[in-house]
């Protein structure tokens, strides 16, 4: 059998985990907000499936720990840049330590709804120091592809329009004010915050997919980088009889 | 590298940290009353106490949700709040905050949970410098002795119960808290902090204290000089420092 690349953490082990246990395969789609990542999500999710994968899906503020909470701080507006960055780092590593590490161990294919990457770049867009972040998120486990659908500013911005039709409060960094009003503030504060996407591309190894394209445009690339992974085909089975055990 | 952010402001910081069982709430609640009376204005801020995070917090605990990361990110969580809603505004002002329990409780106690020593450290280092910490040094047998004496029963993770170090709690805890001891005893010289023997009397704890923070505050601060709006007054309501 094929020896697979063993996963790893950035920068810290987390107590207690072999990662050479960890048989899975950990796909991350990054991208700033309206980008479209959860329709891509949903489309890829069900072609693994067809293709025979268990697929485990999972995104942002969505851990049994911290999602309630980090809903909650949002709906005020008190919360600061650091406490929301330590808040979503939570929800992550709560995430990473119950969901995504025992789906690794039963073999699954992990699709995750924005990594450290947008946690990471919505605290260098408001300010905070990089190293500092980096560090702190370095309990991550190196993904083993990242895909970064990236798009131009003005993009993000029909698609808000079309789409939901309003401008979000945190999408638009309000909390900071960046602009006179919510389209002025999201133009600048996406534009930060795809800045940041950016330079991470080449550290942190992303692969960037061109998502002004359409949306069959950019699941058929997606699908064409995920078929260089080798996920592993899922042949019939010998019939149990045959089996031999001692 | 300094390990926290300076103090650039005009108001103190003050902190007191030792392990369960020191004295040092009773300390620093007789320091922060007595500093009120003699005219500065100084507020209190309380380790997990954060409106916007308590409640996960709360939540994590009941169902025994943590994991020692999880765990020493949701208090840094917690802290990191306060700091940015509270303690930063208010030690701008010009007034006195005294913290009961700093970041120092983070890094005695989540290393002593697993948790890596340069991690923390660096998890933290947004927070202000205190100008002073105070270290309530207290022999293990002692804390244990006024701790298991006279309160109610130990909870999960106070007592350590999520590492597996004994099946009884209270063994669990007597382990947990030795651990956390060593720590705080560990980092005392290189955080600076003000060392107070907490075998002594109540009372000339809080003489020595006293002294130190005198030392430290001088007249400047008093709140006549505090820059508040017309109409404003600082000591005018309560009698009791607010809390946070």
């Amino acid at each position: 059998m094929r020896k697979r690349p063993t996963l790893q953490f950035y920068n810290e082990p987390l107590p207690g985990v072999d990662t050479s246990e960890l048989q899975g395969k950990l796909i991350v789609i990054e991208g700033p907000d309206a980008v479209g990542r959860s329709t891509q999500i949903a489309l890829l999710r069900q072609w693994l499936e067809q293709e025979g994968h268990a697929v485990l899906d999972t995104g942002m503020a969505r851990s049994a720990l911290a999602g309630k909470g980090i809903k909650l701080a949002k709906q005020g507006n008190t919360l600061g840049p650091i406490t929301m960055t330590l808040f979503y780092t939570t929800d992550f590593a709560d995430r990473l330590e119950n969901e995504i590490i025992p789906a690794l161990r039963a073999g699954f294919v992990v699709l995750i709804d924005r990594y450290i990457f947008s946690i990471m770049a919505r605290a260098i867009a408001r300010g905070e120091d990089r190293r500092w972040i980096e560090q702190v998120a370095g309990f991550a486990l190196v993904p083993h592809a990242v895909y970064y659908l990236r798009a131009e500013v003005q993009h993000l911005v029909s698609r808000v329009v079309l789409g939901r039709g309003a401008f979000d409060y945190w999408e638009s960094g309000m909390d900071l004010r960046f602009g006179a009003d919510m389209y002025e503030s999201f133009v600048r504060y996406q534009a930060r915050l795809i800045k940041a996407l950016d330079s991470m591309v080449e550290p942190y190894g992303f692969t960037v997919i061109d998502a002004g394209q359409g949306i069959p445009q950019i699941f058929r690339d997606l699908q064409r980088q995920l078929g260089r992974l080798q996920l592993g085909r899922v042949r019939a089975r010998k019939p149990a009889t045959k089996k031999v055990r001692n | 590298m300094s390990v926290f952010e300076p103090n650039t402001y005009r108001g103190k910081l003050i902190v007191v940290e030792g392990i369960d069982g020191s004295g040092k709430s009773t300390q620093i609640s007789l320091l922060s009353h007595w500093l009120r009376s003699q005219g500065y204005a100084v507020v209190f801020s309380e380790w997990n106490s954060s409106p916007l995070v308590k409640q996960t917090t709360r939540r994590g605990k009941r169902k025994e949700m943590f994991t020692p990361t999880t765990f020493s990110l949701l208090h840094a969580t917690d802290f990191a709040d306060r700091m940015e809603s509270y303690i930063q505004p208010l030690v701008k002002s010009g007034a006195i905050v005294c913290a009961d329990r700093y970041a120092y409780t983070a890094f005695a106690r989540d290393v002593a949970r697993g948790v890596s020593r340069s991690w923390v450290r660096n998890l933290y280092r947004f927070a202000m410098h205190p100008n002073l910490s105070f270290y309530f040094r207290v022999p293990l047998d002692v804390a244990l002795g006024r701790i298991l004496g006279g309160r109610d029963a130990l909870k999960y993770y106070e007592a350590g119960m999520d590492l597996g170090l004994a099946r009884d709690v209270e063994e669990s805890f007597r382990i947990f808290q030795g651990r956390i001891l060593d720590e705080y005893e560990a980092m005392a010289a290189e955080m600076g902090f003000e060392i107070i023997d907490a075998t002594l009397s109540i009372e000339q704890q809080q003489r020595r204290m006293r002294e130190i923070v005198m030392n430290e505050l001088g007249e400047s601060l008093k709140t006549s000089v505090l820059h508040l709006p017309l109409g404003m007054d600082f000591n005018a309501q309560t009698t009791d420092p607010p809390v946070l």
